[in-house]
């Protein structure tokens, strides 16, 4: 059975053309991909991710589970509002989701996982939970609706549409957030653009969407969010990363904290027994063509595979992210296999736009 | 969407003309382009090409995804839109504009046993 968010209906009001992503009837666009895409990097634009889900985690247990649960480590969140992007292992060291934790105080956390996953998530959580023995609560709020606003115009396009809003948030730093009201509003995002996801009740939903596209925000399918994160240089859970990948394989090193050693968390004794055997850059195609997932890339120091692929509406080529042996490095040439067919590549850092500038 | 009468279809989403001189011109349809969204990138086979009906000749690539085009009839390619080409996006602008390329048939009476507009529209249900 395909799930609905609370803002289905007004999506298809909207004319938006849905397909289904995990389990879910989303829109894909509103008309064309690449104006939505341009909206974000140029303006503003709006995504439905009610999709995700929210979990509340709330008991003095709470700063220990997650730091024995997540491979970053909360204990260096000492702000309220702030948020830190973790992945969450298995005992082997792969990938079981990667996920978004806010701290609101050293007995209460937000939690935001992938759609797709949310449902094992939720029942590895509660497994480790129990085993641990810590006193605390996790409860999913699929009683919540998010919307992502993002781009340059996106935060003073938020505040028009939100009385009051402003206050509460024009202080916020990256990667913080901010109850306003019943509203919990974080200035983060999945595009490479400044704004807010806002988090909310279910009968305010769809009365905040309608107040933003009359503030001038548009609204964006989940087809411009994945060529704005795959810009963005951004890993996409079940493409760039899985239950079989190491993160330090996935460019993703940068989340796992070793710096206390004291400190155990699922998935530590593998990842410190399997350093990394490859490395994640982006590629841009010199000849004509689009880049793809699972397509091969000859190096001069072997063989690797594209992870995520597609064309930059922004660059105007085709572009990937690609998991690639040791020792390839930026600037280097290498060759694609699209459709029999070896195409020229060159390699870059895996990040390609970011605040609507071309960083190659 | 539209599903011009006058044309021929397949179930693969190909539109099909009847030229006075018994070549066909293919297209993909309006339904097709919009399925795929934003096209990017077309990689359209060259004159001279022998196909058979129902090989894949052609790739549509939109920012979503990449999409084979089949030979609706068996024949000879006689011709490739190099603007569609150098313009993808015309296919949204226009899908029975955006011709992609020009068969002459191997069998005239194959062009006659395609779809018809009704035919089309009641196999994308």
């Amino acid at each position: 059975m395909t799930q609905r968010t609370l803002l289905h209906a007004t999506h298809v009001a909207a004319g938006a053309r849905m397909v289904d992503f995990a389990g879910w009837d989303m829109p894909v666009n509103y008309g064309s991909q690449i104006e939505e895409h341009h909206a974000v990097r140029r303006d503003a634009g709006m995504f439905d991710v009610s999709h995700m889900l929210a979990l509340d985690l709330v008991g003095s247990g709470a700063k220990a589970f997650l730091r024995g649960l997540i491979a970053n480590d909360v204990a260096k969140l000492t702000e309220p509002g702030k948020a830190l992007y973790s992945c969450m292992l298995n005992p082997e060291g792969g990938v079981i989701d990667d996920l978004i934790v806010y701290f609101l105080s050293d007995t209460e956390y937000r939690v935001v996982v992938n759609a797709g996953t949310a449902d094992k998530d939720v029942a590895w959580m509660q497994q480790q939970l129990a085993a641990t023995g810590l006193a605390a609560t996790l409860t999913p709020r699929r009683d919540l609706a998010m919307i992502a606003v993002q781009g340059p115009n996106a935060r003073a396009k938020t505040w028009a549409a939100i009385p009051g809003s402003e206050a509460a948030s024009a202080g916020l730093k990256i990667f913080q957030a901010a109850a306003f009201g019943d509203m919990f509003i974080a200035r983060t995002g999945y595009t490479g653009e400044d704004g807010f996801e806002l988090t909310l009740p279910a009968d305010q939903a769809a009365a905040t969407w309608d107040a933003l596209v009359v503030a001038g925000v548009k609204p964006c399918g989940l087809g411009a969010r994945d060529t704005l994160r795959l810009e963005a240089g951004m890993a996409l859970y079940g493409n760039d990363m899985d239950e079989t990948v190491s993160p330090l394989n996935a460019g993703l090193a940068w989340t796992i904290d070793f710096k206390d050693a004291s400190r155990d968390f699922i998935g530590k004794a593998a990842l410190q027994a399997n350093p990394a055997s490859q490395q994640v850059l982006g590629l841009v195609l010199e000849d004509k063509g689009v880049l793809r997932a699972h397509q091969h890339v000859f190096t001069a120091q072997g063989e690797g595979e594209t992870t995520s692929g597609t064309f930059s509406p922004t660059l105007e080529k085709a572009i990937a992210m690609a998991r690639l042996p040791l020792g390839v490095a930026p600037g280097d040439a290498v060759e694609v296999d699209i459709r029999g067919k070896r195409l020229k590549a060159r390699v870059v850092k895996a990040s390609f736009v970011r605040n609507g500038k071309p960083l190659i | 969407m539209t599903t011009p009468s006058e044309l021929r279809y397949t179930e693969s989403h190909e539109w099909v003309r009847l030229e006075a001189d018994g070549t066909v011109t293919v297209g993909i349809t309006d339904h097709a382009q919009q399925a795929l969204g934003d096209v990017v990138f077309l990689e359209l086979p060259e004159a001279g090409r022998v196909v058979t009906a129902g090989e894949s000749i052609a790739v549509i690539e939109s920012v979503k995804a990449a999409s084979d085009i089949y030979a609706p009839v068996a024949g000879e390619i006689i011709a490739n839109n190099q603007e569609a080409v150098d313009a993808p996006e015309s296919v949204n602008a226009d899908a029975y504009a955006a011709w992609l390329f020009k068969i002459k048939p191997a069998n005239a009476a194959d062009v006659s046993a395609l779809l018809d507009a009704a035919g089309y529209e009641a196999a994308i249900g």
